[in-house]
């Protein structure tokens, strides 16, 4: 797992296309490594490479210095398609550690919980205005639910509780779900009779 | 009398081993764990770094499909792979279940298929289980009344440590398709419809259950093809009620109970159905007899309309940009520019029905000069079965190829590509940006559509060859799946 998450004060980045799909974020070719790190360098690759591998100083995932926008803003069903964790490991790798969207996919979603990058949903309104905004400083306030910009009011955001608080603490989940190790024996005892093969 | 359940409720309440609370969320057993080699890795190595085994290896089913090759070993028995990496990656699933005691289907195997094509072929998967696999088309499975759903890395490692899952119950959707299909219109054609009417992220936040005259009237491999594109709709899962169709379909597979057991699980599996009465968070019908073959016409597989219609006017700068990518243009038709590539295959449609649907289009005829086809069963089952029935001969000889089982285009990760502009009619789940090869151009379609599109080299209604090809009259007549008798 990673840090702890509990506010994060960045420029962001927009890109405010509907329905950016995993495949987009990280293509399917890169996907037969073994480890986790260094698919930063592959994220959004075919927006950023052409053909022959070499960068294409357009697109604007080339220009910005991730250190210093590490919020994603993007267009409506982010992340859908598949289930590759690769996605929000790209998108870690690369630099961001929070995306804002009007809808975010449901696997995504769980799939960046359980690696320190924030999905956070907003409606319409707010994110037109930060679409329209796109360098203008954003703080996520994980701990207090909150959105904050400039002088607009402080938009409030969910997280699932229990995602929320592993974030807080920096913990992964699977220690949690180990304590119920007692409670699966008995379920296994009483409800699974039927072996699989 | 207790309050009217669902399908998908009843399946959810047998699996809880804690329930869910606001700080919480719900521990859900899995009945059964499917493997491969591209999003278990990792979890792999988080549970050997945690000092943790496989809890229970009994439930974990691997098999080798996404980066494998599709062209078979030379003469010194090495694979085709597309890189170093990926052989590496195939090896490390094979290590991992040497060490680990899970049965693999891997290279040597006669059981070696697509993951969601392997499972319910074998009895794995059965009515009332939870399935779970690192792919977002395990949904594919809730076509025998399972709950099955795609997972991130992350919860392969917890099912793998603990055989459990945190979950949040999704809410209910759902979808009734009514009426009779229309001759020549297939369990993709439904699904591309059922996804048109919902939108893209339309299930978002839903397990959808499909009902209705046209769904019942589907076979087990039709039903399959309509659940495996639930995630298009961005649902979580599809299921169907098991019925007498499902109960015929898994009897005598391998890992199915026998003689009395199997009546009796069939008896229980067929209280799965959803009460009458029982409630769902929303409701969506659709008129089963109106459906016509269908396509896609963008970069998301609900950018479908029936084949022969004019493309709609773009409705947003999304919408622009995917038919600037597809070269399309609005107001015309699809079905005038010339395919470079077609598919056949996948977890959605690499069955057997699906080749034969393929075949029944192809006996006699040639695919048009200058189109590659690819026909690449979805496992070494349907393999062994489609080269018993001759499919192979009539594939070859209508000028495609003839691969051995795996993704192959429809991820485009082992090889198999589509070149950059190129257009293809593919049988897969999704028609992304480059999902097919960067730059390729994909419209998603049935089996019988791809085959009758690579004959005239544009896409076509396949009802076109079908009406004068004997078979499909008998088929239709007799009600049975295209093609089915005399192929
Ligand atoms: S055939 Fe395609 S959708 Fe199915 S498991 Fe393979 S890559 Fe995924």
């Amino acid at each position: 797992m990673s840090d702890p998450f509990k506010v994060l004060t960045s420029r962001t980045l927009v890109l405010s296309q509907t329905n950016i799909d995993t495949d987009q974020i990280i293509p399917a070719r890169f996907l037969t490594t073994t480890s986790r790190e260094g698919l930063g360098v592959h994220a959004f690759h075919d927006w950023r490479y052409e053909t022959d591998g070499t960068p294409r100083p357009e697109a604007v995932l080339n220009r910005i210095d991730p250190s210093e926008q590490r919020i994603l803003v993007a267009g409506a069903n982010f992340g859908c398609g598949s289930s590759r964790e690769h996605a929000p490991w790209a998108l870690l790798d690369y630099g961001f550690r929070a995306v804002i969207s009007t809808g975010i996919a449901d696997i995504f979603t769980s799939n960046a919980l359980k690696n320190g990058l924030l999905p956070v949903e907003v409606d319409a309104a707010t994110w037109e205005d930060l679409a329209a905004n796109p360098d203008q400083p954003v703080t996520l306030d994980l701990e207090a639910g909150e959105l904050r910009r400039g002088n607009h009011a402080a938009v409030p955001f969910t997280v699932e509780p229990f995602a929320r608080q592993c974030l807080l603490d920096g913990v992964d989940p699977l220690g949690w779900l180990q304590k119920h190790l007692a409670a699966i024996e008995a379920f296994e005892h009483q409800s699974v009779s039927e072996p699989v093969a | 009398m207790s309050r009217p359940e669902t399908l998908f409720d009843k399946v959810w309440n047998r699996h809880q081993v804690a329930a869910e609370t606001p700080a919480t969320p719900g521990v859900l057993y899995v009945d059964l764990h499917l493997v491969h080699e591209v999003t278990s890795p990792q979890a792999f190595s988080d549970i050997e770094a945690r000092g943790l085994t496989v809890r229970r290896p009994d439930r974990t089913f691997a098999t080798l499909d996404h980066s494998t090759p599709t062209l078979p070993a030379g003469a010194d028995g090495s694979r085709p792979y597309v890189t170093a990496q990926a052989e590496a990656q195939v090896h490390r699933l094979e290590q991992n279940c040497a060490r680990h005691g899970i049965v693999l289907a891997g290279w040597d195997s006669d059981d070696r298929g697509v993951v969601h094509v392997m499972g319910p072929e074998l009895g794995l998967t059965r009515p009332g289980m939870t399935v779970v696999c690192g792919d977002s088309h395990t949904a594919t499975h809730g076509a025998f009344g399972a709950l099955a759903f795609g997972i991130g890395t992350s919860e392969v490692g917890h099912v793998l440590a603990t055989q459990c899952l945190m979950q949040r119950k999704p809410k209910a959707l759902r979808v009734t398709v009514d009426g009779t299909l229309q001759r020549g219109v297939s369990g993709k054609d439904v699904a591309l419809a059922v996804i048109a009417a919902l939108g893209f992220g339309g299930g978002t936040g839903f397990v959808i259950e499909y009902a209705g005259e046209a769904v019942r009237g589907l076979d087990m491999e039709g039903r399959m093809t309509l659940c495996n594109m639930s995630i298009e709709a961005g649902a979580r899962a599809g299921m169907i009620a098991p019925d007498a169709t499902t109960i015929e379909w898994l009897r005598g597979r391998r890992h199915v109970p026998e003689g009395a057991a199997y009546e009796t699980a069939a008896a229980d599996w067929l209280t799965l159905a959803s009460d009458p009465g029982a409630v769902f968070d929303r409701e969506v019908r659709l008129d089963g007899a109106a459906i016509t073959p269908m396509a896609t016409w963008g970069t998301t597989p609900d950018a479908g309309a029936p084949i022969g219609s004019p493309v709609p006017q773009p409705g947003s700068d999304s919408d622009r940009k995917a038919l600037a990518y597809m070269g399309f243009t609005a107001g015309e038709a699809t079905t005038t520019q010339p395919v470079n590539v077609v598919f056949i295959g996948s977890c959605t449609n690499g069955r057997l029905p699906d080749l034969r649907a393929a075949a029944a289009v192809l006996r006699g005829r040639r695919i048009k000069p200058g189109v590659r086809m690819l026909v690449v069963p979805g496992s070494e089952a349907v393999r062994r079965e489609a080269e018993a029935e001759g499919l192979d001969t009539v594939f070859i000889a209508a000028g495609a190829e003839w691969r051995i089982p795996g993704c192959s285009m429809c991820i485009a990760m082992n090889g198999d590509v589509v070149g950059a502009g190129q257009l293809a009619i593919s049988t897969s789940n999704r028609n992304f940006e480059g999902r097919q090869g960067k730059g390729a151009r994909t419209i998603l379609a049935s089996p019988a559509t791809a085959a009758a599109s690579a004959v005239a080299g544009v896409l076509t209604d396949p009802r076109v060859y079908l009406q004068e090809t004997a078979i499909f009259k008998q088929a239709s007549a007799a009600r049975a799946p295209l093609g089915a008798q005399n192929v």
